[in-house]
């Protein structure tokens, strides 16, 4: 069937099985390898993206079930060479290691700062408690979060 | 547009500096296997068995081969053919690749389809029909040589039990003795669970076999692509000059992506018979269910000590289960891996040790997860045992501790079994950790809330890895001596690209080793290239687990560039016109002694070398070294880590509310990242001892086959932790650096048990200690946790 | 790979469009609002619905509101909606405190209140939560809406009321004074089922209990509801001896099983214990001391 959705503000018309996850849709359709998908219980996480500006795991949506939404994903957070604050904040705080759980933490991290500017470390965690890293023991991405919600963009970003 | 502070210089060397590799991880463009697409990629499936032991009496894949958009089925029969059906596994045994007469663990492969894409391969395998005959299950290890138990490897020729092998350390009659006179001996059973590395990114190949090229290309979620290079060359007879193993961006490793799979073969058996690239990404369960397990050791252990605490000896008796296969990933002459440092950070008059494996119906594997070669197993089992010894004499466990260390002034030390220690000084980790901690008020703390009936626990592990394998002569995996290179080139501009044999799952090789070459040269970091990965250009080396990497290769990188550096020398005083006696270093540059103006920075030096500047006798053009570093002896990174954790005494429900960790691995590269190393690994700790366990059932069901059961920690259940560092260098090491990675999730398990049942007051409960187990503790009536609950 | 067997795809955009379509394509046909139930058992291929039939769009049926004496809460409410509800908090604190230990903040960003009740697994929080607050279930068919109470809704493990061709509409539970409510769940780690879990609720007149609800999740009560339970706290004292009794025979009266996450011992004295607490809590609430 005929799927059109939004993505990273671009509108994609593509032909797919309804069964498609939407997790494969994006990296194997769309060619937007930034999102992962890493378990078959929608445990881990590593598929967070946004859906009509909520992060969701998208290996447990299919395709039909996004269109007509907005989708955006982790390639959608740098703007005009301008990384976001989240990702600057990733870097400067050692957030990351292998890389893999890491577009999804910062959707997830950006989407808190978004609603709530200034978390509390426990807020921080509460909020990427869905989400499984093996690499950083989580303590660097509470920090990077820290530091993207002390440094905010200095220009409005229009989505 | 982000502000941004000003950032601090990069450092020159060794320091705190942020990441080369993050541009593309936080931008979304790292490169994983999944990530890579070929033209004409087919995807793989494998069909896996869930029965954990029966007999094939036939296959029919014919509905599967008829599906529209599948292109091959392979099965055992099809690689009887190509005598490829069995491999021999990393440990003297074979592994199948797919099963041929039997099944032997639930999860094995039994058939692998090759279609058009993922959904159409996962289709198919519901149309193949296996005609499976249950035969009894053995999953408890401790029954395994019982009489009449099920044999499991009636493949190998004259097998009649489950036995593989014996193996022991350490001197038996001067154990015995010294346990035959002590005061006091504690005696405690313990299992370390079978538990799995679960790296976010599952395990996955792609091959592609060029017909007429006849070179085999492989994407490999691999630690070791030099290791699979050579062993698909040994053992599929395929030319290994034609094969090239690529290891791209891996989603974390920890020891689960260090042998070859049957999932690769197929792959290469795929793309042969199809023509094509042939992509196969395993999924979570197959990850779980199948992959490299870790640990499943049944420890009996003992301590002797006399009645006011004096340590004297210790010795285990240790039943291994190996799965199916024996196809644990050590140094050959090493059946329990490092499993003899269970002589601890403790100064000892005896040890020994016997270790036995056995054969069970549960998939192949053990060494794994961090582990740096069974250290994780020996450093649990010493670090209950000696809070075992101060329950019963009723001393405080760090005092204990303090009591038995090693002194400082007797390194190098080597222990009862035989390892050489290089460097330590435990009682100023220890200290420094029970000031962190605030010991003292911690343990007021306790005794006021257990006036009141609250339950609180505070526990130790001091812990000495052995890591950084190793010497060649004692140390080779399938004959592949653990030795590694690398290769130093500067370019004439003054740029440079160094090539090392690891390879990074996320440990920051690519800003570690520039920073290496920095330190060694003076170039600045983003100025260095490292390139790893690619065998076809990069040199040999073992790759990257039980904490290798700076050990060996760092080492290799250090030498290789001081080579570069000498030659540098030459070649300056041939510029400067004086003898290279008269000249003196400051990272960067070479200046006459005494006048730093007439100084030849490192850039200057290598546009020289290429130039058409006459050199003088015995040095080559060009500025290039490399080194094949062959370690003297291992390295031991030790740590004091204290756990302070909140029990629900109704409940059993555990929270850590705080975790203190003092880790010294010698002078730190990159202090950043290794804190990064050390919280990654107290997760693991945290998680192993209170939620994570891969459990069977009596009919050989996996109950560990998905993150619904397979529990991980998250945010919440880990605190923040509190780091700290001593620097005792290695006295063997070019750099004095002993390796890291492992050590937090070696150390980090028994403090948080020594913590549970120092809050509850019970000698020994197994992990994990989950809310139900501590609770069953508490009543004397503690779970057996690698079976079903009953 | 885990990914689910072929399936066809509807949208529905009002609720009689949704009974439409679950007339037209019969048994086989599966409403899916969050998807975190269904979908995970379509991709272990546990479940093989041939249609689906997308009720995301029902904005309609995604409110919570107070109606006369009923907090009412539409089936397409998310579990994010009901945790941040104001009034849902105000009148059953019990619903956040179960809330917060549901899933986990992604997953409750999908999934609805609808979807979990109806798939009623045995640890589902929420129906042992609608079980202590004696909530009703609305159904509608094209023959019209019927209610149905809580207790009769839960038939049995992964079986509700709600027949072929009929759509959950909303829960509706009574408000009455003097009502305090809460919920205690210990479970392996965040995310997890429950290995115990107990809700209460209790309407309280001075020192008395004039009305009390106590559901229990994950550990075999019929219908999520402990019975026995109200029985010893109807009528009498709000003291700790009476929720101490009331508790034991929640305990007595479950039938927990055992499995990797506690084995039955251990389930029903969670069952207790958390019965206590959650009873504790609930008539400190309603005497507003919480």
């Amino acid at each position: 069937m005929q799927v059109t959705m939004t993505v990273n503000g671009e509108k994609v018309t593509r032909d797919v099985e309804p069964r498609l996850l939407l997790v494969h849709f994006v990296r194997d359709v769309l060619g937007l390898t930034g999102t992962h998908w890493g378990c078959d219980t929608s445990n881990c996480g590593t598929c967070v993206l946004w859906m009509d500006g909520e992060p969701v795991k998208s290996c447990t949506v299919l395709t039909p079930m996004a269109g007509g939404r907005e989708i955006r994903t982790v390639e959608d957070l740098e703007r005009d060479g301008e990384l976001d604050p989240i990702q600057q904040g990733f870097i400067n705080e050692h957030g990351l290691q292998c890389g893999f759980c890491t577009p999804a933490m910062m959707i997830t991290c950006r989407d808190l700062l978004d609603h709530n500017p200034d978390p509390s470390n426990d807020e921080i965690r509460e909020a990427i408690s869905g989400q499984i890293c093996r690499c950083t023991g989580y303590e660097n991405i509470v920090r990077a979060t820290r530091w993207a919600a002390d440094h905010p963009a200095t220009e409005e970003v229009t989505a | 547009m982000t502000a941004v502070e000003e950032a601090p210089a990069d450092p020159v060397g060794f320091g705190r500096m942020h990441r080369k590799e993050d541009a593309r991880f936080v931008r979304g463009q790292g490169n994983y296997v999944d990530d890579i697409v070929l033209p004409g990629m087919l995807h793989g499936a494998i069909l896996r068995s869930s029965y954990a032991h029966a007999r094939i009496n036939g296959i029919d894949t014919s509905a599967a081969e008829a599906h529209p958009k599948v292109k091959a089925v392979i099965t055992g029969k099809t690689l009887e053919g190509l005598g490829l059906a069995w491999a021999p596994s990393l440990s003297h045994d074979v592994i199948a690749i797919l099963a041929t007469d039997k099944v032997r663990f639930q999860g094995q492969e039994v058939a692998f389809v090759v279609a058009e894409d993922r959904y159409s391969a996962r289709d198919a395998l519901e149309l193949i029909e296996v005609d499976y005959e249950p035969l009894p299950v053995l999953v408890d290890a401790r029954k395994a040589l019982d009489a009449g138990a099920t044999v499991i490897r009636d493949d190998i020729e004259g097998k009649s039990d489950n036995h593989i092998f014996d193996w022991e350390s350490g001197n038996k009659e001067e154990t015995d003795a010294v346990f035959a006179k002590a005061d006091v001996v504690v005696t405690q059973d313990m299992l370390y669970p079978r538990v799995h590395p679960a790296p976010m990114e599952t395990c996955g190949q792609i091959a592609d076999m060029n017909k007429v090229t006849g070179k085999l290309t492989i994407y490999c979620t691999s630690q070791a692509p030099h290791a699979h290079r050579t062993i698909y060359a040994l053992v599929a007879g395929l030319p290994e000059h034609q094969i090239r193993v690529i290891s791209p961006d891996i989603g974390g490793g920890f020891g689960n992506k260090v042998g070859i799979y049957p999932g690769y073969v197929l792959t290469v058996v795929g793309s042969i018979v199809t023509g094509k690239p042939v992509k196969w990404t395993e999924d979570r369960s197959e990850n779980l269910m199948s992959t490299s397990f870790a640990r499943d050791y049944h420890m009996h252990g003992e301590i002797a000590a006399t009645s006011d605490g004096r340590i004297l000896a210790l010795r285990t008796k240790t039943l291994a289960d190996h799965g199916a296969f024996n196809n644990t990933a050590q140094p050959t002459k090493y059946p329990a891996g490092f499993f003899h440092i269970f002589t601890g950070s403790y100064d000892l008059e005896a040890a020994h040790c016997e270790v036995t494996g056995v054969y069970t119906n549960k998939a192949p594997g053990g060494v794994a997860y961090a582990c740096s070669f069974r250290v994780t197993e020996a450093a649990y089992l010493v670090e209950r045992l000696v809070d075992c010894l101060a329950g019963e004499l009723k001393i405080d466990p760090a005092e204990l501790r303090l009591k038995n260390f090693i002194k400082p002034e007797q390194f190098p030390y080597t222990c009862k079994t035989g390892w050489e220690y290089d460097s330590g000084d435990y009682p100023r980790a220890m200290r420094l950790a029970m000031d962190m901690a605030g010991y003292e008020d911690l343990r007021k703390e306790q005794a006021e809330k257990r006036e009141r009936g609250e339950l609180m626990g505070i526990g130790i592990s001091f812990f000495t890895e052995t890591v950084g394998a190793g010497p060649r002569k004692h140390m080779d995996i399938l004959g592949l001596g653990m030795a590694d290179g690398a290769e130093l080139r500067v370019h004439p501009t003054g740029k440079a690209v160094v090539r090392i044999s690891v390879q990074t799952q996320g440990q920051g090789h690519e800003t570690t080793f520039a920073q290496i070459v920095a330190e060694e040269l003076g170039l600045p970091v983003a100025d260095i290239d490292v390139v790893h990965g690619d065998t076809d250009n990069t040199p040999f080396g073992l790759g990257t687990y039980g904490s290798r990497s700076t050990p060996v290769s760092g080492a290799a990188v250090a030498i290789a560039t001081r080579r570069v550096r000498d030659k540098a020398k030459l070649i300056a005083a041939t510029m400067l016109e004086v003898s290279p006696d008269d000249l003196e270093w400051e990272k960067g540059k070479w200046f006459v002694k005494g006048d730093p103006s007439t100084a030849k920075t490192i850039q200057e030096i290598a546009l020289a070398a290429h130039g058409p500047m006459e050199l003088p006798e015995g040095v080559e053009g060009h500025l290039d070294g490399s080194c094949v570093y062959d370690p003297p002896n291992l390295t031991y990174p030790f740590g004091a880590y204290i756990c302070v954790v909140d029990v629900d005494s109704q409940t059993g429900h555990v929270q850590v509310r705080r975790f203190i960790a003092v880790d010294d691995c010698g002078p730190r590269i990159n202090p950043m990242i290794v804190e990064g190393q050390v919280h990654g690994g107290l997760a693991d700790g945290v998680g192993m001892a209170l939620m994570q366990v891969i459990a069977f059932d009596e009919d050989g069901n996996c109950l560990g086959g998905s993150f619904m059961d397979y529990l991980l920690p998250t945010s919440i259940e880990c605190p923040s932790w509190e780091l700290g560092e001593t620097v005792t260098p290695s006295p063997h090491h070019p750099l004095g650096v002993k390796g890291v990675g492992e050590s937090a999730t070696v150390g980090s398990p028994a403090a948080v048990v020594n913590a549970v049942l120092d809050a509850i007051g019970v000698r020994h409960a197994d992990m994990p200690l989950t809310p139900a187990h501590v609770w069953r503790a508490m009543q004397g009536n503690p779970l057996r946790t690698d079976l079903a609950i009953e | 790979m885990q990914v689910p067997a072929p399936v066809e795809y509807e949208r529905a955009t009002t609720v009689d469009e949704a009974i439409a379509l679950l007339e037209r394509y019969g048994p086989e046909a599966r409403l899916i609002a969050g998807g975190h139930s269904l979908i995970p058992m379509m991709k272990l291929r546990l479940a093989r619905p041939e249609v689906l039939i997308d009720i995301n769009d029902l904005k309609d049926l995604a409110y919570i509101k107070r109606e006369g004496d009923e907090l009412r809460i539409g089936a397409m409410a998310r579990h994010r909606d009901l945790l941040e509800s104001p009034v849902a908090f105000e009148y059953f604190p019990i619903f956040r405190d179960a809330e917060q230990v549901i899933a986990d903040p992604i997953v409750r960003n999908r999934g609805t209140v609808g979807g979990s009740i109806c798939q009623a697994d045995p640890s589902e929080d929420l129906s042992a939560a609608f079980a202590a607050v004696d909530a009703v279930m609305v159904i509608r068919s094209s023959s019209g809406e019927r209610i149905v109470p809580s207790i009769e809704f839960h038939e049995g493990p992964y079986t509700t009321a709600v027949g072929d061709g009929e759509i959950l509409m909303e829960v509706r539970v009574p408000i009455r004074p003097g009502c305090g409510s809460a919920y205690e769940k210990v479970k392996r780690r965040v995310g997890d089922w429950a290995i115990g879990a107990a809700g209460a609720c209790v309407q309280l007149e001075g020192d008395t209990v004039i009305e009390a609800g106590v559901g229990l999740a994950a550990v075999g009560a019929d219908h999520f509801r402990a019975l026995g339970a109200e029985d010893v706290l109807r009528g009498g004292p709000a003291t700790e001896e009476q929720f101490a009794a009331a508790s034991a025979a929640a305990a007595a009266g479950c039938a927990p099983v055992s499995d990797q996450r506690g084995p039955a011992d251990y389930k029903r004295h969670l069952a207790e214990v958390l019965t206590l607490r959650a009873l504790r809590r609930a008539a400190a609430r309603a005497r507003g001391q919480e």
